[in-house]
């Protein structure tokens, strides 16, 4: 279906949803100054837009606002994962002693809209609104980098993150000129019929396609349009951090996909895709890929932050994720769909984790666990101990079953690419050191007399528990997680 | 009783369970982990008692779906190969949680921690099935990590992450390889049986790449040695075994005899479970190199560096990199007796080496340090003590008349056939084992009394209970090895068979 603006509006709801709420939380904040309140509104209301979502999947596939964008499963997917992050983001804040310093109501607002220019960037099908969506993610994310008063690293982080970010969606924005330009339309399938039917120049389409990377390839974090993200990562409060190192990078690959898959590649019934002929494309990916996850590996190898060493662990893991766009085939992208979500679980408990101790000590620094275990603080070093070892990917955890679609769907298609599985697989164990020197602070060292002991509110435990029983969940039944990323991977093309 | 491999992998998962729900009463921890090692070893005996020994293939087989979209499937059965390993895992489990119950530090965790690793150690030899394999061999790794770096000696810290790293190199390339068979077979499918009948539509072709075409590797070449790699360095094999004597060395006792008599089997264990029978071709090719010749390396250069050990403990971890290599050896020489000697003698190392770990530790829960220079004629003060020790010395040397001997006749007879300069080297490894164990048993154990240790106090009833089971084994399968050389025989021929017409 191809709905034009009045109509389209009746399969918008959970945009309206967050609009309102966001709205409305201007309102409530302006008179009442109720911290716990907004916190309450903004939750409701991402209940509310996430019940609406599940609802759109019965709806038919489609376009939707004179092709602006596009309404299917793999929308949806996005929409879903970006309103958990937000949800968890939320109740995470909650509790966080950095979040009591500002001004709440900002802060929400802004960050559903954060969440709702991520609903934009995951449905968009034309190049202008994967700009704009694009753009209203990153704003948002600029302030709330920089959210904590008084706090240096935290400015400087936000700078730096505008800076980089401006660049890049400035090359961005070069390179959709220059597809403009060669085909005559910025909407998806138009780029494609124009691409596939006159010859076009090979060299100056690849060279649009790297400066178009570049602008994904930031919100993805991926080498070389990484060096933000470590620095913002330590700047920005923690329960932002845990929330754009998912939601960021998800929303990041739902352009992407969406761009260079449906948009300019053709689906083989075999379940391939073919990318345009003559274009050297897998391989810069398969490259690109091998070497965002050994840099990220090798640098987080010395880090003493814990926050720093996750933001080179989430560039290492976006590598991995790479992987599945390289191989260009259904495999691949239902594995990093797959990924995704159980990345999304892991990672934010690993930061969650993070957060808690952080509220008691005061800081992120690996010598503030040494003996953590020890201290009174044995749930969260389990739970942590948990989620490090499912990023690393070790069985029964849900981060094993991630890594091994990933490295079947590479296998599958072999030649070179057998290298770069076993890359991949080299780079699991260079990673296995550094989360396993976490482990081992919190467990293996003993604490020093005058360490104090961690005394940690039971009431923190009801988010960081089921996380942890998720990652052991899909650890060992993942039947229902793959069919539902495997029905998520259904696009919308004419 | 049906289920019955499922009960023995879980029932200690079970008990990990109620170990942690328990109260904080160290006595109750213990004896309800004993009570859950139990059951998995009487189980054992009934697998013994059942098993039908004429038979080659899988016995007590049980499959369930587990995840259809990638036909992945719970499997799991014994066969003669497996059941001798699942018969020593139960056995040596049990003993061992006797052995633990001087642990004071934190010994709710330790226990849970040790069932977890029983769970594991015994999933990996019932499962049949390459992802179940994958899952049980890795879920085994963490706890051994946490048991060896919490409870370890002054540097675990060191000895456990190097241990893990080196095990996790090991099995990121047995991941891939098994999944370079999972698309070798159509439909693609992780059950071993298919894999294994299918074996012989592997491609042995010559890779175009290099150094593949270089070496004349094709890709059952490859994934061959993907596969050996993860196992060689648990078995371990020079030059992967430098983890070995770190690792024994800071672990506490009862994990000492674990790592020894269990996990290194698995390194022995996959190769014929797994490399021998799916990718027959390449088992035939490289078994000379990689499996004879690194075999009797390790055999002459385990003893060596024995010799030259200062560390009771460390010198018996060695000897086990020297007596694995009789393991590979008898595997490489595709006889009936090399292979049935191969095997025997994993069982034979299990029982032995754990006695020998225990026995260590027995003198270092009483004088703290291992240094074999450090004491002298403890003979007169424990005589039961030097009496045991000396059986298990007598059944690690070869002596007639103890398992020990069985296994390395058997061996060097099987691969006499093939390969006489390899097996003129393994023997001569024998005699370096008599030097460097007789020249300890003169250190330790003969000559004047140390004044230091006049009151050193006798063994104790529970260390003999858990020394006198193994102790048994050992003179019985010594005096009438058929007890479990009929478990292994038609299984053994079976694998055998499939190698044979490709060499």
């Amino acid at each position: 279906m191809d709905l034009k603006n009045v109509a389209s509006l009746s399969f918008f709801y959970p945009e309206f949803i967050l609009s309102a709420t966001i709205l409305l939380l201007i309102v409530v904040d302006l008179v009442a100054r109720s911290p716990r309140g907004i916190a309450m509104i903004a939750l409701i209301g991402c209940f509310g837009a996430l019940i609406a979502t599940l609802d759109l999947y019965s709806a038919q596939p489609g376009w939707l606002f004179h092709r602006m964008m596009i309404l299917d499963n793999f929308s949806l997917f996005f929409k879903v994962v970006a309103l958990a992050a937000t949800i968890l983001c939320i109740w995470m804040s909650l509790s966080s002693n950095e979040i009591k310093q500002v001004h709440e109501g900002e802060y929400y607002t802004l960050l559903l809209t954060c969440t709702l220019g991520m609903f934009f960037m995951a449905s968009s099908s034309n190049l202008l609104m994967a700009y704009l969506s694009l753009e209203l993610v990153s704003l948002t994310s600029y302030v709330l980098t920089g959210f904590l008063p008084h706090n240096r690293r935290s400015s400087e982080a936000a700078l730096k993150y505008l800076i980089y970010g401006g660049v890049a969606s400035g090359t961005m924005i070069y390179g959709m000129s220059w597809i403009f330009g060669m085909t005559g339309s910025l909407d998806y399938a138009a780029i494609q019929a124009a691409l596939s039917q006159s010859p076009f120049n090979k060299a100056s389409l690849f060279m649009a396609f790297i400066f178009i990377l570049a602008g994904f390839g930031y919100k993805i974090v991926f080498v070389p349009f990484h060096m933000w993200s470590p620095d913002v990562y330590q700047g920005a409060p923690t329960p932002f951090t845990a929330f754009l190192s998912v939601a960021s990078n998800a929303a990041g690959i739902a352009i992407m996909i969406r761009f260079f898959f449906p948009g300019v590649s053709r689906a083989l019934p075999s379940g391939d895709w073919a990318f345009l002929s003559g274009v050297e494309w897998p391989q810069v990916l398969l490259f690109l890929s091998m070497i965002t996850m050994t840099l990220g590996n090798l640098c987080a190898l010395n880090q003493r932050n814990l926050k720093r060493m996750l933001a080179y662990s989430g560039i290492a893991h976006a590598g991995y994720m790479m992987m599945g766009l390289a191989v260009l085939n259904n495999d691949g992208l239902s594995a990093i769909l797959f990924y995704l979500v159980v990345y999304l679980i892991m990672n934010v408990g690993a930061f969650l984790v993070v957060a808690m101790i952080a509220n008691v000590t005061g800081n992120e620094d690996i010598e503030t666990y040494r003996g953590l275990a020890w201290r009174g603080a044995i749930v969260p070093a389990v739970c942590l101990a948990v989620f490090l070892f499912s990023l690393t990917g070790l069985p029964p955890f849900a981060g094993f079953v991630g890594k091994f679609f990933l490295f079947s769907a590479v296998l599958k298609q072999g030649g070179a690419f057998g290298a770069l599985a076993l890359v991949a697989a080299i780079n699991s164990v260079i990673s296995l050191y550094y989360y396993a020197k976490i482990v081992k602070t919190m467990f293996l060292d003993m604490p020093n007399p005058e360490d104090k002991t961690v005394s940690i509110a039971v009431n923190n435990f009801t988010l960081l528990i089921p996380l942890t029983v998720l990652t052991i969940f899909f650890g060992v039944y993942f039947s229902p997680l793959v069919r539902y990323t495997s029905q998520s991977l259904r696009f919308f093309v004419k | 009783m049906e289920n019955v491999l499922t009960y023995m992998t879980f029932i200690p998962v079970a008990g990990a369970a109620i170990v942690l729900a328990l109260p904080n009463n160290a006595k109750l921890i213990r004896w309800v982990s004993a009570a859950a090692t139990v059951p998995p070893l009487l189980m054992a005996v009934w697998l013994f008692k059942n098993f039908d020994r004429a038979k080659a293939g899988f016995q007590f087989i049980e499959d369930y779906t587990w995840i259809p979209s990638y036909n992945i499937s719970y499997t799991m059965g014994v066969d003669g190969l497996s059941i001798s390993m699942v018969l020593l895992t139960a056995l040596l489990s049990f003993l061992c949680i006797f052995a633990s119950f001087g642990i004071e530090k934190a010994v709710k965790g330790y226990f849970a921690l040790f069932l977890l690793l029983d769970a594991g150690m015994m999933g990996v030899f019932c499962a049949l099935d390459f992802f179940l394999f994958y899952v049980f061999w890795e879920v085994m790794l963490l706890p051994m990590y946490f048991l060896i770096g919490i409870w370890g000696g002054p540097r675990r810290e060191y000895a456990a992450i190097k241990f893990f790293l080196y095990t996790l190199f090991g099995s990121v390339l047995m991941l891939l390889a098994i999944l370079a068979l999972y698309f070798a077979v159509d439909p693609h499918t992780f059950d071993m049986r298919i894999l294994m009948a299918q074996a012989n539509r592997y491609s042995t072709e010559v890779l175009p790449i290099w150094p593949f075409h270089q070496l004349r590797w094709g890709f059952q070449h490859v994934v061959w040695m993907a596969l050996f790699i993860g196992f060689a360095i648990k078995i371990p094999a020079f030059p992967f075994h430098t983890w070995l004597p770190d690792a024994h060395v800071e672990a506490p006792t009862a994990i000492s005899v674990i790592l020894a008599g269990v996990l290194l089997k698995m390194g022995t264990y996959g190769i014929l479970r797994i490399n021998f029978p799916m990718l027959p071709a390449a088992t035939a090719d490289m078994a000379f190199i990689l499996l004879g010749a690194l075999g009797a390396w390790n055999i002459i250069y385990g003893a060596f560096c024995a010799m030259a050990q200062k560390d009771l403990k460390k010198l018996v971890a060695y000897s086990s990199v020297s007596h694995m290599g009789y393991v590979m050896l008898g595997m490489a020489s595709f006889t009936t007796q090399g292979l049935n000697g191969a095997v025997l003698q994993m069982f034979n190392h299990g029982t032995i080496t754990g006695m020998l770990f225990l026995l260590v530790g027995v003198i270092y829960d009483r004088a703290h340090h291992r240094e074999i220079d450090g004491f002298g004629g403890l003979a007169a003060i424990m005589p039961v003590y030097t009496g045991v020790t000396a059986l298990a010395f007598f059944a690690s040397m070869g002596l007639p008349g103890l398992s020990g001997f069985i296994s390395e006749v058997l061996v060097l007879l099987g691969t006499w056939q093939k390969y006489p300069v390899l097996t003129i080297l393994g023997a001569s490894g024998v005699i370096l084992t008599a030097g460097y164990l007789l020249w300890t048993i003169q250190r330790v154990y003969l000559g004047p009394p140390n004044e230091k240790y006049l009151k050193m106090p006798e063994i104790n009833g529970r260390e003999m209970f858990t020394l006198v089971p193994l102790g048994v084994i050992v003179i019985v399968v010594g005096v009438y090895p058929s007890v479990v050389l009929d478990l292994l025989r038609a299984s053994l021929d079976q694998i055998n068979q499939i190698v044979i017409p490709h060499l």
